[in-house]
C-alpha cells in the first residue's frame, strides 16, 4: 500500500515538476548520472557494466565493435588479416592447426604520464593475465587462447593462437597494463596482486590511463572525476570535466536529472525502459530521449528435463500462444523488437528463413492436443495419465518490468490451457545457483547480453550443460542436446571462408527455430535521455560502451 | 564502576566473538557461490577457472578453517581484502563509517534538540489544543514512509524550489564544511522529520511521569520557580529512559540509515552492508555487521553509564560480580 502511495505521489509530483529548461551544467562540464558504481578499477578483475563504462573513457582496447557493430581497431593501426599477411595459419609444435596474428600500437599511444605503450606492456600483460594466482577472471585467453606472444619491436607483436579461429582478429578482452608502474607491484607478490594494484591504490596515477580523459577523484559510491589527459593522441575531447556520479535509487536520479544536477542518463547502466517511457511522456520535449535496441535477449529458458518441455510441440505451442506483438506495443511503446531468434536481425550474422511463430492461438491448441495435453478440466489442459500441464516460471524478484512481463505471459499460456506459477527469487540467487544448478524446474525469465558476430557455444552445445561433473561450468541451462548444432558451433569457430560461414549461421539459426530450445521474446533496448545541447554520443547496443568514442561528443556550438 | 567497565567489556568482546562466526555462518550458507557469482558474466571460464580462483579466495577450505584464518588475522588488526572491492576492509570501511556518522550524528543532534522542547510543552499542557496538534505531527512523522518522505524532500527543494542539492556528499573538488553543508540538509531532514515523532513522545511520556511525582511537588512548595522544577528536576529524571533510547536506536540506525543513504546517494554504512551481503563480500559483511554490534554494544555501556551521571541513586558498586 505504501509503496503504491509513493508511486502515485512520486509520478503526481513529477508530472508538475516545472516545464522549463532544466539548470544546465556549464557546457565544458558533463555529469553523467548511473544507478551502480564501480566496485574496482582494474580493467580485467571482474566485469560490470558501470566499470567498464567508465573506464572506456580512459582507456582503448586494441579493437573493439564500434556502432555499426563492426570490428575497429582503437589501441593498433590496423586490423589483422589473412589476405594481408598480418594472419596466418600456422601448425604448432604438437601438430595442431593454431594462427598468428600481428598488430601495431598506435605509434603515438602514450600512457598518460607520458611513458610510451609498447610491446614490453603487451608481454606484461600477458604475463599477469596467464598467472593462476592473478585473479583474472578471463583466464581463457591468457592462459589457452594466446599460446605466444613475439615482440618485433617496441610497437609491433604477434599473437599466436591456440585454434585458428575466425575471430582471430578480435582481441577485445586482451586489456594493456602499465609495466612500467604495475610490474614491480605484481612481481612483489603475484598472490596478492589483484588487491595491490595501482588500479586500487594509487587510481588517480595518470600513468594508469591512456584515453581521452583521465581518472582525476574518485569518492568511492558517491562519484568520479574524470579529466582531459594531456597525452592523448586522438582528437581532444570538448569537456573540460566529465563527472559520473552514482545514484542507485531510479527515482533519485530520475529527480537529479529534472534538478539539473545531472546532465545525461545513459542506456548502459541508466533508468530502466518503462520508467524512461514515462519520463519522456512528460519531460520529453526538454531532453533528447532515444532507444536503442541491442543484444540483450530476452526469453524464457526452458528446462528440457521437465517431460512436458520436452517435446518440441509443447514449446512451439506455448510460443504460438504468446501474443508478442501486443506485449512490445502495450508494455514497451513498441520501443523492445520482438525476437524471433537468438541472434539479432542488427547482427551482420543474421540469417532470415528460419521459422518463426506468430501468435495462433488456434496453432497452439492443436499442438498441445497433438502432445496429448487434450483434455481441459477447468480451464488446465490434462493428458491421458490424468497429469496437469502445470508449469513454474521464474525471474528475478524485484525486478518490475520483467514481473510484469510474467504476470501478462501466465495469463496468456492460462488462456491456452497451461497453468503457470510465478516462483520468484534475488538475482544472485537465481543467477548464483537455481540456473547454474539447473535447479529450476520448467521456466526462467531472463536475458543474455552478447557481442556481435558472438557463437553461442556456451548456451547451445551439448558439452556446456552444467553437471556436477564438471563442476556446474557452462551456460546450457535448458540441457539441449543436439549432434546437429553441436556440429554447427565447432565448425562456426574454423570455418572462415565467408560463403561456408554464412552457410553455417544460417544453419544455426534454423536449427534454433526448429528445437526451440528456450522461448525468444524480445531484444531490449537501452534507452538513453541526453540534454538537447548535447550531440556526438552514439550508443552501441552492445557490450563495447558508448564511452569509447566520448572525444566526439560535445555541446552544440 | 572500574570493574563494571571492564565486566561489560569482556562481555561485549564474547558477543563480538559469537557474532562473527554466526555471521561467517549465515553467510556460508546463504546461496550462491561467490566466484560462480564473478564468473556469471563471463562465458569463456571453465570448471578450472573457477577452481582456481575459489582456491584463490580461500573458499575450498572447511569453514572452521576459514573462520579461524579470518580470526587470527582480525586480532591483530588485518581485517583482510574486499572480495569485490579489492581494497582492504577498512580502507572502504571507515570512510562510509565517518559519513554514517556525520548523517546520524546530525539527525540525532536536531531531533533531540526539537523533540525535547516540543515533548516537555505538550507534557505541561496535556489535551490542550497545542498537545493535540503537537501528536498529531508526531503521528503524521511516525506513519510516512522514509523513502516517500525523502523523495517529497527531493522533488520540493532540489527539483521545484532548486535550493538545495538532490544528491550527494557535496560538490565535486569543494572540500570545506560549509560547501558541504547544503548536502547534509535534506537527508538530515529526511531523517530528523522521520523521527521526531516517536522520541517527542518518548519525552512526553516521561515528563508527564515525571511532573506528577511527590519531589516535583515539594519542589514547587519549596517555591522554585516553574522553569527550574521542570527543567533542573523533572527533566533530568526523564532524561533517563529517553538515554536508553538514543543509545540503543544508534546501533539500529545503522541498517536503518540504507533507505536514506540510498535516496540520497550518501555512501553510507547501511548501504555498504547492504552491497557485501548481496554481493557476498564476505570480509566486508563480517566487519560491517561486527561494527554495527559494536554500536549497539557501546550504546548500551554509555546508557548504563550516563545513568549514574544523571541519577545518584545508581550505583555500579559490586556490579562486577
Amino acid at each position: 500500500m505504501r509503496t503504491g502511495l509513493a508511486a502515485f505521489t512520486l509520478a503526481a509530483a513529477l508530472a508538475a515538476a516545472p516545464m522549463g529548461s532544466p539548470a544546465f551544467a556549464a557546457k565544458d562540464e558533463l555529469v553523467i548520472g548511473m544507478t551502480q558504481f564501480p566496485s574496482n578499477w582494474h580493467p580485467s578483475m571482474e566485469a560490470m557494466m558501470a566499470k567498464s563504462y567508465v573506464l572506456s573513457m580512459a582507456r582503448r582496447p586494441f579493437t573493439a565493435y564500434d556502432p555499426d557493430w563492426r570490428l575497429t581497431c582503437l589501441l593498433c593501426t590496423e586490423l589483422p588479416a589473412l589476405d594481408k599477411g598480418t594472419a596466418e595459419v600456422e601448425t604448432r609444435a604438437d601438430g595442431k592447426k593454431g594462427i598468428k596474428v600481428t598488430y601495431t600500437i598506435n605509434p603515438k599511444a602514450t600512457w598518460g604520464d607520458g611513458t610510451p605503450v609498447t610491446t614490453e606492456d603487451v608481454l606484461f600483460t600477458w604475463t599477469v593475465g596467464k598467472h593462476p594466482q592473478s585473479g583474472y577472471s578471463n583466464f581463457d585467453l591468457f592462459a589457452r587462447d594466446i599460446v605466444a606472444i613475439d615482440a618485433k619491436d617496441e610497437r609491433t607483436f604477434t599473437i599466436h593462437r591456440d585454434k585458428a579461429v575466425c575471430s582471430y582478429a578480435e582481441i577485445n578482452d586482451f586489456e594493456i597494463l602499465p609495466a612500467h608502474l604495475e610490474r614491480a607491484v605484481f612481481e612483489a607478490d603475484p598472490a596478492t596482486y589483484r588487491n595491490r594494484s595501482k588500479y586500487e591504490t594509487d587510481t588517480t596515477n595518470p600513468g594508469l590511463w591512456f584515453g581521452p580523459y583521465r581518472i582525476a577523484q574518485v569518492e568511492p559510491g558517491s562519484h568520479v572525476v574524470l579529466e582531459p589527459n594531456p597525452t592523448w593522441w586522438g582528437a581532444k575531447p570538448a569537456f573540460k570535466r566529465v563527472i559520473v556520479k552514482s545514484i542507485e535509487n531510479t527515482a533519485a536520479l530520475e529527480a537529479n536529472l529534472l534538478a539539473g544536477q545531472v546532465d545525461m542518463v545513459p542506456g548502459e547502466t541508466g533508468l530502466p525502459l518503462d520508467q524512461v517511457l514515462a519520463f519522456e511522456k512528460r519531460h520529453g520535449s526538454r531532453y533528447n530521449v532515444f532507444y536503442k535496441p541491442g543484444l540483450f535477449f530476452e526469453h524464457v529458458e526452458l528446462n528440457l528435463d521437465n517431460p512436458a518441455l520436452a517435446d518440441v510441440r509443447v514449446r512451439r505451442a506455448l510460443l504460438h500462444a504468446i501474443d508478442r506483438d501486443a506485449i512490445s506495443k502495450q508494455l514497451y511503446d513498441g520501443r523492445q523488437p520482438v525476437a524471433h531468434n537468438e541472434i539479432s536481425p542488427l547482427d551482420r550474422v543474421h540469417a532470415p528463413g528460419y521459422p518463426t511463430y506468430a501468435f495462433d492461438p488456434a496453432l497452439a491448441a492443436k499442438l498441445l492436443d497433438e502432445a496429448g495435453w487434450s483434455e481441459r478440466r477447468a480451464g488446465v489442459r490434462h493428458n491421458a495419465k490424468g497429469e496437469r500441464l502445470s508449469l513454474e516460471i521464474m525471474t528475478t524478484a524485484g525486478n518490475r518490468s520483467r514481473e510484469v512481463l510474467q504476470q501478462v505471459l501466465q495469463a496468456q499460456w492460462r488462456q491456452a490451457g497451461v497453468e503457470v506459477r510465478i516462483v520468484n527469487e534475488p538475482a544472485r540467487v537465481l543467477f548464483g545457483d537455481t540456473l547454474e544448478k539447473r535447479r529450476f524446474k520448467s521456466m526462467a525469465l531472463f536475458a543474455w547480453i552478447s557481442a556481435p558476430e558472438n557463437i553461442p557455444r556456451t548456451i547451445l552445445h551439448s558439452s556446456m550443460i552444467p553437471t556436477e561433473a564438471n563442476n556446474w561450468a557452462g551456460q546450457n541451462y535448458t540441457g539441449y542436446r543436439n549432434p546437429e548444432m553441436d556440429k554447427v558451433l565447432e565448425d562456426l569457430e574454423h570455418v572462415c571462408e565467408p560463403e561456408a560461414n554464412r552457410a553455417l549461421w544460417a544453419k544455426l539459426q534454423t536449427l534454433y527455430a526448429q528445437d526451440l530450445p528456450n522461448l525468444p521474446l524480445f531484444f531490449r533496448a537501452d534507452p538513453f535521455i541526453l540534454p538537447p545541447w548535447l550531440e556526438g554520443v552514439v550508443p552501441t547496443g552492445h557490450l563495447d560502451s558508448s564511452t569509447l568514442w566520448i572525444e566526439t561528443w560535445k555541446a552544440k556550438e | 564502576m572500574t570493574r563494571f567497565l571492564a565486566s561489560r567489556l569482556l562481555q561485549a568482546l564474547v558477543v563480538l566473538l559469537l557474532m562473527s562466526f554466526v555471521i561467517t555462518v549465515l553467510m556460508t550458507l546463504m546461496p550462491g557461490d561467490p566466484v560462480d557469482m564473478m564468473l556469471a558474466g563471463n562465458p569463456r571460464a571453465t570448471p578450472a577457472d573457477a577452481a582456481r580462483l575459489k582456491a584463490l579466495y580461500g573458499l575450498d577450505k572447511p569453514l572452521l578453517e576459514r573462520y579461524g584464518h579470518w580470526l587470527q588475522a582480525a586480532l591483530v588488526g588485518d581485517f583482510g581484502f574486499s572480495r569485490l572491492y579489492a581494497q582492504p576492509v577498512l580502507t572502504i570501511l571507515l570512510p562510509r563509517l565517518g559519513n554514517t556518522l556525520l548523517l546520524l550524528g546530525a539527525a540525532m543532534a536536531l531531533t533531540l534538540a526539537v523533540a525535547l522542547p516540543l515533548g516537555v510543552y505538550a507534557a505541561r499542557r496535556p489535551y490542550g489544543w497545542a498537545d493535540n496538534a503537537i501528536n498529531l505531527f508526531c503521528f503524521a512523522g511516525i506513519s510516512v514512509p522514509a523513502f516517500w518522505l525523502a523523495l517529497l524532500l527531493i522533488l520540493l527543494f532540489a527539483v521545484e524550489l532548486q535550493w538545495l542539492p538532490a544528491s550527494g556528499l557535496g560538490p565535486v573538488g569543494g572540500e570545506g564544511w560549509w560547501e558541504r553543508l547544503p548536502y547534509l540538509v535534506l537527508p538530515v531532514a529526511s531523517l530528523t522529520l522521520a523521527s521526531i515523532g516517536g522520541y517527542t513522545r518518548y519525552v512526553r511520556a516521561a515528563m508527564m511521569g515525571e511532573l506528577r511525582q511527590d519531589y516535583v511537588r515539594t519542589a514547587r512548595a519549596k517555591g522554585l520557580g516553574e522553569g527550574r522544577v521542570v527543567w533542573r528536576h523533572a527533566l533530568r529524571n526523564a532524561t533517563i529512559p529517553i538515554v536508553t533510547i538514543v543509545a540503543l536506536e544508534f546501533g539500529a540506525l545503522f541498517s536503518g540509515a540504507l533507505v536514506t543513504e540510498t535516496m540520497f546517494a550518501w555512501p553510507g554504512m547501511g548501504k555498504l552492508i547492504y552491497d557485501s551481503i548481496m554481493g557476498n563480500d564476505l570480509n566486508v559483511a563480517l566487519v560491517a555487521l561486527l561494527f554495527a554490534t559494536l554500536t549497539t554494544l557501546a550504546g548500551n555501556l554509555l546508557a548504563d553509564a550516563t545513568y549514574a551521571g544523571l541519577d545518584p541513586r545508581i550505583s555500579f558498586k559490586g556490579d562486577g560480580a
